[in-house]
């Protein structure tokens, strides 16, 4: 097992994701985040926090998206749905997406069909805490990226929310 | 995590993580049914038969919706327009509709296991859709969700069946689906539409006066009185078993507290239930309609994950 982001990094790097975000989304004006669930939701939590932080008084749009159902894999295995409560329209708006762990892209996939369900939105980007390149299955790139790292498919990469640290093993 | 059998032949069969299973799924469904695409790719290369070989609406519906919402291939099969009145025999009609590559079958049958015939003799997945006077399984789900979306639990909830229990699958499939989540269930009626033993078999309680059950209940599931599965007298009119065992807005109003009414529908307004409670805002009867889809879509959408594993 090997630390990829140390509490103290894992922090600051949820920090720097929000103020890229930030950058390319002035006033947040026409712009929404939506949490791929379950785990990209620890994320996109810390994110909308920093953001309020940084603007208080600002409502920004936030979502959690499910994607259960529109997986590719049902047939190889049966995942349990989680909720998605996207409490706007997202007809016309910068959606910032969010997940925890890039890899395949299949997950990136799937969402981008059920987001695309609510509405047609101007942009959609995609911002993941860790981008494990070189290992995509579908031609998908994230706009933000907290750390890329190189693994291989036996390794796991996991955010462990509680300990707060990020681990290869 | 997944369910515990490839068929839904009866909730006998279900244990109570796979009742909690189907129920936690269906909730996501329900949102999906508020989105403004209502429909999701799930089961999308699966092929469904809807075999109704006894009359139903809401059933049907309910199923078709349920399985177009999942992107299925539908095919409609009714007995009074097919070769069953050329005297084709059950398994060789489904035979046929399996050699065209089925995936799942759904079915209605007026005989007493007759989806459980079917299911040992065919491998597609097979979905109870309420056969004879033994169990309707998806119609005790829809209404379990309901009681847990209005009350917020099925444990400890005092539930009453009332009506006729005898020739009701939808009470059995209750019952069994009550009893395993941990609710007080009370049966209620006529003493000739009770049968003699229930108390014994299926561990309820038995009260032959409405008022009373009324009073102890946090729900009450009105039944029909299903005058097509009754060919001896067990009451001497319609117009009595009414004054007796209807439900009406007087009879309410005199309890002292608020329950909430339930049917599985169709109803015999002015026999079993009166208008005034069956539209009043105490009764969930169209909510229960609506939970019907979600249901469904979480038992089929569970089932087809179930299924492939085999093939």
């Amino acid at each position: 097992m090997k630390s990829i982001l140390s509490p103290d990094q894992l922090a600051i790097t949820i920090k720097r994701l929000a103020h890229q975000v930030l950058e390319n989304h002035i006033n947040l004006e026409n712009t929404v985040v939506i949490g791929i669930q379950p785990r990209g939701v620890f994320l996109s939590d810390k994110i909308v926090e920093e953001i309020k932080k940084e603007l208080p008084g600002t409502t920004i749009g936030y979502g959690k998206l499910d994607i259960t159902f529109y997986r590719d894999d049902i047939r190889k295995e049966l995942h349990i749905a989680n909720r998605t409560d996207i409490p706007f329209s997202i007809e016309g708006k910068n959606v910032v997406l969010i997940d925890d762990v890039l890899y395949t892209g299949r997950t990136t996939r799937a969402a981008l069909d059920a987001l695309l369900d609510f509405g047609r939105p101007e942009k959609v980007e995609l911002c993941v805490l860790i981008d494990r390149r070189f290992s995509r299955q579908l031609p998908i790139q994230p706009d933000y990226v907290g750390k890329s790292i190189d693994s291989i498919i036996s390794q796991k990469v996991k955010v462990e929310w509680d300990k707060k640290e990020v681990v290869l093993y | 995590m997944q369910l515990s059998t490839r068929n839904l032949l009866g909730i006998k069969d279900l244990s109570s993580s796979d009742i909690s299973l189907i129920l936690q799924t269906a909730e996501q469904f329900k949102e999906v049914l508020q989105r403004p695409v209502k429909k999701v790719p799930s089961l999308r290369d699966v092929t469904i038969v809807n075999l109704f070989y006894e009359n139903s609406t809401r059933t049907r519906f309910s199923f078709e919706l349920a399985e177009k919402r999942l992107s299925a291939d539908v095919i409609n099969f009714s007995a009074s327009a097919s070769s069953v009145s050329k005297g084709e025999t059950l398994l060789d009609t489904v035979n046929n509709i399996l050699s065209m590559k089925v995936d799942m079958v759904v079915m209605r049958h007026s005989a007493s296991g007759a989806p459980h015939f079917l299911a040992k003799h065919i491998p597609a997945a097979i979905v109870n859709a309420g056969d004879g006077i033994n169990e309707h399984p998806t119609q005790a789900l829809l209404d379990a969700f309901s009681i847990k979306e209005k009350i917020g639990k099925l444990e400890g909830t005092k539930v009453a069946i009332i009506g006729d229990i005898m020739h009701s699958r939808v009470a059995q499939s209750n019952i069994y689906l009550l009893k395993k989540m941990g609710a007080d269930v009370t049966v209620c009626g006529p003493p000739t539409l009770i049968p003699k033993y229930i108390k014994e078999a299926l561990d309820v309680k038995v009260n032959y006066n409405l008022k009373e059950t009324l009073q102890w209940c946090d729900v009450a599931n009105v039944l029909r009185i299903q005058l097509e599965r009754q060919n001896q007298v067990l009451f001497s009119s319609l117009r009595e078993y009414s004054l007796a065992y209807g439900i009406n807005k007087k009879l309410l109003d005199s309890l002292q507290k608020n329950i909430v009414i339930m049917h599985p529908g169709p109803m015999n307004r002015g026999v079993e239930i009166d208008s005034d409670v069956a539209d009043s805002n105490q009764s969930i009867i169209l909510q229960q309609v609506e939970n019907g889809v979600a249901v469904r879509m979480a038992v089929l959408y569970l089932l087809a994950g179930r299924s492939s594993e085999s093939n």
